[in-house]
């Protein structure tokens, strides 16, 4: 066997007792990915559309955020998908020949669309600030003012009226994208649920509740991460200030504002309510019905993988952070313990759908066990391994730093009126 | 922006919808070409296993290995003989690396495996780009041109026959040795078992031999529960076998 | 109502119709619905083709004859009769214009394929003459023994 010729899946998947050849743990890491990073997305945009759509007036500063954050979150949705794909330059056939009755056709056309609204929606929001912006530069010497000059009079895309009149069909744009993107990005994530749920060769994922377990799991992230995000950038702007300035400027050194967490936390705790009801609910149906396939499930779930999915998931992920966030007498740190844990529980959650669905034979008389590649020693087991993975995680904070020195979403007071 | 610019925008974009859309999303055929697709529909293709004649000798696997260019050493594989894997056949009472006492199996048999060339397949329902598809014969082939090797062929399908090929990075299956059931021989892993437990039909043939075994005799289909209609026909079979 | 309100609208038509375009030239002229269902007959129908150009390896007994009439008139008279040449002496494709001589299989573990005895009960293997490896002149080849186009002669 040449290096050429090596079997996808043979490098990280152990088979124990009856299992088919060909079977492998196919979709390893990316695919673990691709629905977490896809429910990041969806989710800061649920949580940014609660301000522009339904007035929470209290969001509005983390709906900003948030907003700007789901587009830096979104070119990482479909990252994991090309560093999975065996034939990443092929990645375009999807648009060209969409296959409809595939769920994973809807990806190319879907995102495209999803991306058009959330792309519309900033300028609609910022782009007073561009104009501004262009007209504040122009005439200002310097290469880097010119680059900046530029830019900005690209994102103007040549529309300079800031009339009151075209201002007010700004907001009301930007709160028509805003209503059109909450049901396109539940799409965009609940069919990621139904590429699961849709296999019916699959015992773990075939269920109808797949997509709105997805979902809901997808919002809970979203608004956990751009919670964090939010008050450790705040926090640390907080920071840099009193170094700076002294205590002196003590009024506009507020960090992470405390009612914004407040009311964010419970559409969190929400939503986190109705996720694992509905996981709870699959789990109990499956046990109760005890099809064919029980037996096996049982197995993996009572058994080889009870500590991912019982311990890790569920307590974990789930329960720890619920009763940190619901005591009373929250602190921030606190805060910050329970948003990590609600992050790395729906990470459990995508991690003990694809891996633990690839656990078990089809045959269902034997087990694969997934070993994922840390040192990668072949562009397979980087793509596939442990340093892929945090190169998808990375890119979005700097996707967002990069958007931020553009469109400024954490600037507060005078700046915030964009 | 001015009326006219605008105008022109709109007549432009217009025009070039209109002159890209005939010919984009779904070609259908006009009746003649249709009739043209279908000129093969006296032949739907199938398989007879009997698992009564079959020894394990795994010279099918060897056989369909070097007659589809699959990498030998590769541990994936077009068809298979179960108990195992089987490429090199059956030569010990060694299970998984252990040795089963004799007295403690109450019954053992091989099963060949391979693809059910189903009439619903599955694998084909969810690719999402028609790399793979059902030819007018019944067989599901694979564009190795087309695939972009998303595994989700590989997943849908419930018997695990598709793998990726090892050196084309492609979606890869059994399509009954296509190349030689269309110019009238047999399938490799049916020209070579010794013992007639491999067999290819043509089920629109009333005539052809097998068909009628297919036909009038007790056969059974793997995994039926899974509404995928599969075209491989197994004599023999047993509850345990899945 | 303010027109520049449809510039990212232009966007998305622009976006639209690169794709559209690029579809014209990116896409196979004969990919399409070539039957009845879009689910089942959507491909390339080139593909068809081409599958069944894929080259054929095992010739069969037909072409081995022509040289090899001797060994297969043997072989047809004998119980190996049902095997085909090219199980043990590998697929003739390219034979003998490329490849002078086929590898001939003549590996203890090749004949153990048909021929180790299993001790379950229920299967055909018990019906063929059987040996135990373990027991049955160890480390030898069988053909030392045994003529494999004929099994019931010595090699000569």
């Amino acid at each position: 066997m040449t290096s050429e010729a090596v079997v996808h899946g043979v490098e990280w998947t152990v088979k124990e007792l009856f299992v088919y050849p060909n079977e492998f743990i196919y979709w390893s890491i990316q695919i673990v990915m691709y629905p977490y990073m896809t429910g990041l997305v969806a989710g800061a945009f649920v949580l940014s559309s609660l301000y522009h759509v339904f007035g929470q007036k209290d969001l509005k500063e983390i709906a900003q955020f948030s907003l700007v954050f789901s587009l830096a979150l979104l070119p990482v949705a479909a990252l994991p998908l090309l560093l999975h794909l065996q034939q990443p330059l092929r990645a375009m056939e999807p648009l060209l020949t969409p296959h409809f009755t595939s769920a994973i056709s809807a990806f190319g056309i879907v995102f495209t669309a999803y991306a058009l609204i959330v792309i519309s929606e900033i300028w609609f929001v910022y782009r007073r600030y561009f104009v501004d912006q262009v007209h504040e530069l122009k005439g200002k010497e310097g290469f880097a003012n010119m680059l900046r000059l530029n830019v900005y009079r690209a994102l103007t895309m040549g529309s300079f009226d800031i009339s009151e009149e075209a201002l007010r069909v700004d907001h009301k744009a930007a709160k028509i994208l805003a209503g059109v993107g909450i049901p396109v990005a539940c799409f965009l994530h609940g069919y990621a649920g139904f590429i699961f749920g849709s296999v019916k060769a699959n015992a773990l994922w075939m269920s109808p509740l797949m997509p709105v377990i997805f979902i809901m799991s997808a919002v809970v992230s979203g608004i956990a991460l751009c919670m964090l995000t939010y008050i450790v950038i705040m926090e640390w702007k907080a920071f840099r200030k009193r170094r700076t300035e002294g205590v002196t400027a003590a009024i506009e050194i507020k960090g992470a504002e405390t009612d914004i967490i407040n009311t964010a936390t419970k559409y969190l705790l929400g939503f986190l309510v109705a996720a694992i009801s509905l996981e709870i609910l699959d789990l109990i149906f499956r046990g109760y019905t005890a099809m064919k396939s029980w037996d096996i499930l049982r197995s993996v779930m009572y058994g080889k993988d009870f500590i991912n999915i019982f311990v890790l998931q569920y307590t974990l992920g789930n329960l720890v952070p619920f009763v940190l966030l619901l005591l009373p007498g929250r602190t921030l740190k606190r805060t910050v313990v329970a948003l990590l844990l609600v992050l790395f529980g729906v990470f459990m959650m995508r991690w003990n759908v694809v891996i633990g669905g690839q656990a078990f034979s089809l045959s269902f008389s034997g087990y694969m066990h997934y070993h994922i590649p840390i040192i990668p020693h072949s562009v397979e087991t980087f793509k596939e391994g442990l340093f892929g993975a945090l190169t998808v995680i990375v890119t979005p904070f700097v996707l967002f730093w990069m958007i931020n020195k553009f469109v400024p979403s954490l600037e507060r007071g005078e700046e915030a009126k964009y | 922006m001015s009326c006219s610019r605008r105008d022109f925008l709109k007549q432009a974009c217009g025009g070039t919808l209109a002159s890209v859309l005939p010919v984009s999303a779904f070609t259908f055929l006009s009746p003649e070409e249709a009739r043209a697709a279908v000129e093969n529909a006296n032949v739907r293709w199938a398989f007879l296993v009997d698992t009564r004649k079959c020894v394990g000798c795994g010279l099918c696997v060897k056989a369909c290995k070097n007659e589809n260019e699959i990498p030998y050493d590769a541990p994936v594989t077009r068809t298979w003989v179960e108990r195992m894997g089987g490429r090199d056949g059956f030569i010990d009472n060694v299970i998984n690396g252990e040795e089963i006492d004799p007295d403690n199996i109450a019954k053992a048999f091989f099963v060949p495996k391979l693809c059910n060339q189903c009439d619903n397949p599955p694998c084909v329902q969810v690719c999402p780009v028609g790399a793979t598809y059902q030819t007018d014969d019944g067989v599901v082939l694979v564009d190795r041109d087309w695939c972009i090797g998303c595994g989700y062929c590989i997943m849908a399908c419930p018997y695990g026959v598709r793998f990726f090929h090892p050196v084309h990075k492609v979606a890869d299956k059994c399509n009954f040795c296509y190349h030689r059931i269309t110019k009238g021989m047999n399938p490799a892993c049916v020209e070579s078992c010794a013992f007639d437990a491999r067999r290819i039909a043509n089920l629109r043939d009333p005539d052809d031999p097998v068909t009628k075994i297919i036909t009038t005799e007790r056969v059974a289909v793997l995994k039926d529960e899974y509404g995928t209609k599969p075209h491989v026909f197994y004599i023999g079979l047993d509850e345990n076998v899945r | 109502m303010k027109w520049h309100v449809l510039r990212p609208l232009w966007l998305a038509i622009g976006l639209v119709v690169v794709i559209l375009i690029a579809r014209q030239f990116m896409v196979p002229e004969d990919f399409g619905v070539h039957g009845d269902s879009f689910t089942y007959n959507f491909y390339r129908l080139s593909n068809v083709q081409e599958w069944k150009d894929f080259p054929v390896k095992h010739q069969g007994r037909e072409s081995c004859v022509e040289c090899h009439e001797e060994n297969v008139t043997t072989l047809n008279a004998s119980p190996h009769a049902p095997i085909e040449c090219e199980n043990c002496h590998g697929p003739s494709v390219g034979h003998p214009d490329d490849v002078e001589l086929l590898p001939i299989e003549r590996a203890r573990e090749h004949c153990l394929r048909c021929h180790a005895s299993l001790d379950y009960p229920n299967h055909a293997r018990s019906e063929l003459p059987n040996v135990r490896d373990r027991t049955h002149k160890r480390r030898r080849e069988c053909v030392t023994c045994h003529y494999p186009h004929d099994p019931r002669e010595k090699p000569e």
